[in-house]
């Protein structure tokens, strides 16, 4: 029995009826689980031999053609035993952007969750330490969302000048 | 005061009170680039620490959004600065993993070859400058001097010394020439001796050794479980090495090993660098030999693939072949999927999650950076150290500003 | 008689003003702060190291302290939540001082046109070199220091006289700040107004 299957089979065991929705791109296995369940969902898949998150990001789904969800986050798994890796995904929308957070499965999700908080605004509640990451406190916009522009809304302009006469 | 003592429930609260906080950076020369540390320290243990990160945070996945696959390149230049074509590879080992492109076997090679002059541009540097770090100049300038002609294979194969801007999605931007190869040969001929010359300077010096030997120590545990990769975690001893383990480009038919360490500490994170610079030299000779010939650029009869810059500049098809690739309504469709592409950068798993709504260009791409988790974990490597050493932690795990903030 | 006196004194004496001798000795013990903050920063490293070897043109020393140098170099972007360390460190620096902004993002933004960065940093820094390229060669930033120094001489630096004048930041040209302002409310934002505000 693959690695794979074994994951299939004890996540399908685990949380019956809830992860149906498996896929499959050029060897990349997917599955989606409902938000209300990913706690349990990453917990199980922990226990059957996920021990590193490679990395937590989203998407922003406002202008993808045919999308039914504001937002996709999206778990990338490994097991550095078997080398299997899995992507779990998840779908959330406005407004109730909350997750539960997976700090206390693999602790590396800290500063990975906090980005995707500072970049979205998605809150994972549990955090132990929870606020913005790259951007600085007073900023107030979500930058990777899609009705930001790329250029932002003037706060690059926004600093007192230094000339030669004062400095 | 113990650690163990500190974290006892019944401890003296009002002794948390009473530590020194200290302010290291953004602009410090420890650093190399733009990070800050909020240090909580019992005289001169530090027994907290708060990494705060984002000094040079620049939008680089918002600019993913806008460029198309090709023009995206010369950002990813721009994130890990000290190797900077091994980012070039790993964005189109991404894209091509989406597209589904099988690539020419002598653009695999030649990929390789560069991918591994990166791996020993970027030890080099880091290495040179956690000793510099830890008062040593003379090895800094040795590996200057190595790096330079990294630099001069670059700039012949490219026409840039710096940012290649190298690769295009299913091949190169030009073939490289004989001198180049040369150059190549020449390089692993002379490096070894370089190298000789640093690592005598370094590996047994007495000043070097106690001062990263059991300092800043990574359990195997944590390291796997904090999402470590590449050489912090190799050095901890998870043996993984996305090389060997999913090989891609040229690797499967090349010879070698995996290096690994045991302590987990600054020491053996330097280690295993050096080691690997030997291993990327073998692998470069096994590749500079096998070079196969033929075309670099996958021909198709579809728009993958730019034309040769002749066949441009003198035939009509070459010409339309041109337009139909770089005009944006119509170039090459994507599938409308995600795809994660993952490639063992200098630092560690360097991946990219790309997702394609079926135009050349991505609705969202996302970097793996291996210096952001790297870099929350220091502040378990660094408890309990000196304050003097947290010049030679950050200097062992190798934190690159532009890749960790973006 | 005027014969004698050159006879006996010849080359050894030449007439000069305080401020140009003050201004050649400046210009040739600058001590600068690598203000490294990105890819251009490891070209300074280069320019540094044992092959371009800087010291050979009169620039010896790196000092990581603001304030004990007299020239900054500012390799690399800047970003939003690093111009105020910029400018906190330019003001740590003792007069004379001057400033270089090296490699296209210091100087315009470069490629990074995006919300985060800021569009060259001569719009809140005076800044007295420019040097354009992604990033500059050594060679460049050797050229970049020469230049500056033929500045030094040339201007002269004495009690920082010059300076004086000048009131405004050198850079691209000014644009109406009402502009701005008005973007900013049509989209909605509580910033506080600039004092100026230079459109990309």
């Amino acid at each position: 029995m693959s690695e794979f299957t074994k994951l299939k089979e004890s996540l399908e065991s685990k949380l019956p009826g809830l992860v149906t929705a498996w896929s499959e791109f050029r060897s990349q296995q997917r599955v989606a689980v409902p938000a209300s369940h990913i706690a349990q969902a990453l917990g199980v898949l922990r226990d059957a031999g996920m021990d590193q998150l490679v990395d937590i990001t989203a998407v922003d789904m406002l202008e993808y053609p045919g999308a039914t969800d504001r937002f996709e986050v999206v778990y990338l798994l490994l097991d550095t035993q078997s080398g299997q890796r899995l992507i779990v995904k998840t779908h959330i929308n406005e407004p109730d952007l909350k997750l539960p957070s997976a700090c206390p499965i693999w602790f590396g999700a800290d500063w990975l969750e906090r980005e995707v908080y500072d970049m979205f605004g998605i809150v994972f509640e549990g955090h132990p330490n929870f606020k913005r990451l790259l951007l600085p406190d007073a900023f107030e916009s979500f930058p990777l969302r899609k009705d930001y522009p790329v250029k932002g809304r003037g706060e690059r302009h926004n600093f007192p000048i230094i000339t030669r006469a004062e400095s | 005061m113990p650690l163990d003592l500190i974290d006892s429930p019944d401890f003296d609260a009002g002794y948390r009170e009473g530590l020194w906080t200290l302010n290291f950076g953004p602009q410090h020369p420890a650093t190399h680039t733009t990070l800050r540390l909020v240090l909580k320290l019992d005289g001169e243990m530090v027994v907290e620490a708060e990494p705060d990160i984002g000094f040079l945070h620049s939008g680089f996945e918002k600019l993913a959004e806008v460029l198309d696959y090709n023009q995206y390149v010369t950002i990813v230049d721009r994130m890990n600065y000290i190797s900077p074509m091994a980012n070039e590879i790993a964005w189109h080992h991404a894209v091509e993993g989406l597209l589904g492109i099988e690539l020419t076997p002598r653009c695999k090679y030649i990929r390789t070859i560069f991918a591994e002059l990166m791996r020993i541009h970027d030890h080099l540097l880091c290495t040179g400058t956690c000793v510099l770090d830890l008062g040593g100049a003379t090895a800094f300038m040795y590996a200057f001097n190595e790096r330079e002609k990294i630099y001069e294979i670059c700039e012949r194969a490219s026409g840039q010394r710096f940012h290649t801007s190298y690769t295009r999605v299913g091949g190169l931007l030009y073939d490289v020439t004989d001198d180049w190869v040369a150059m190549v040969r020449d390089f692993c001929k002379t490096f070894p001796r370089a190298y000789r010359d640093f690592a005598g300077l370094v590996m047994k010096n007495r000043i070097f050794v106690e001062r990263t030997r059991d300092v800043g120590v990574l359990s195997q545990a944590d390291a796997i479980a904090g999402g470590a990769t590449g050489p912090v975690a190799r050095a901890s001893g998870v043996e993984r090495d996305l090389r060997r383990d999913e090989p891609y480009l040229a690797y499967n038919d090349l010879d070698f090993d995996v290096c690994c360490a045991q302590g987990g500490d600054c020491y053996a994170r330097f280690q295993v660098r050096m080691m690997e610079m030997l291993e990327s030299v073998k692998i470069i000779e096994q590749a500079i030999n096998k070079l196969p010939s033929g075309p670099v650029f996958i021909s198709g009869t579809g728009k993958e693939g730019l034309p040769d810059k002749t066949e441009v500049y003198r035939s009509i098809e070459g010409l339309i072949h041109h337009f139909e690739n770089i005009m944006p309504n119509r170039q090459m469709p994507s599938p409308k999927e995600s795809y994660y592409g993952a490639t063992e950068s200098p630092n560690g798993e360097l991946g990219y999650y790309i997702v394609s709504d079926g135009d050349f260009k991505a609705y969202r791409a996302r970097t793996r950076p291996p210096s952001l988790l790297h870099f929350s974990l220091f502040s378990r490597m660094i408890r309990g150290c000196m304050l003097s050493d947290v010049a030679a932690v950050l200097g062992s795990i190798n934190i690159i500003a532009a890749e960790l903030d973006r | 008689m005027a014969t004698q006196i050159d006879k006996q004194l010849g080359d050894n004496v030449f007439l000069s003003t305080v401020d140009a001798a003050a201004s050649w000795a400046r210009a040739n013990s600058l001590w600068p702060m690598p203000f490294a903050t990105a890819c251009c920063g490891i070209e300074l490293m280069s320019t540094a190291a044992s092959k371009h070897d800087l010291s050979r043109f009169g620039s010896e020393v790196m000092r990581f302290t603001p304030r004990q140098c007299d020239l900054m170099i500012v390799a690399g972007r800047v970003v939003m939540k690093m111009i105020p360390v910029l400018q906190r460190i330019w003001l740590q620096m003792p007069e004379p001082k001057w400033c270089i902004s090296m490699g296209a993002c210091a100087c315009t933004g470069g490629v990074f046109d995006t919300y985060a960065v800021v569009q060259g940093i001569d719009r809140f820094l005076p800044v007295d070199i420019y040097i354009p390229g992604c990033p500059p060669r050594p060679e460049q930033l050797i050229k970049a220091i020469m230049d500056l120094q033929e500045k030094i001489k040339r201007t002269g630096t004495y009690d920082a006289r010059e300076f004086k004048l000048r009131i405004l930041p050198d850079g691209p040209s000014r644009f109406d700040e009402d502009e701005l302002v008005r973007i900013r409310e049509r989209n909605g934002l509580q910033l506080e107004a600039p004092k100026y505000d230079p459109i990309h």
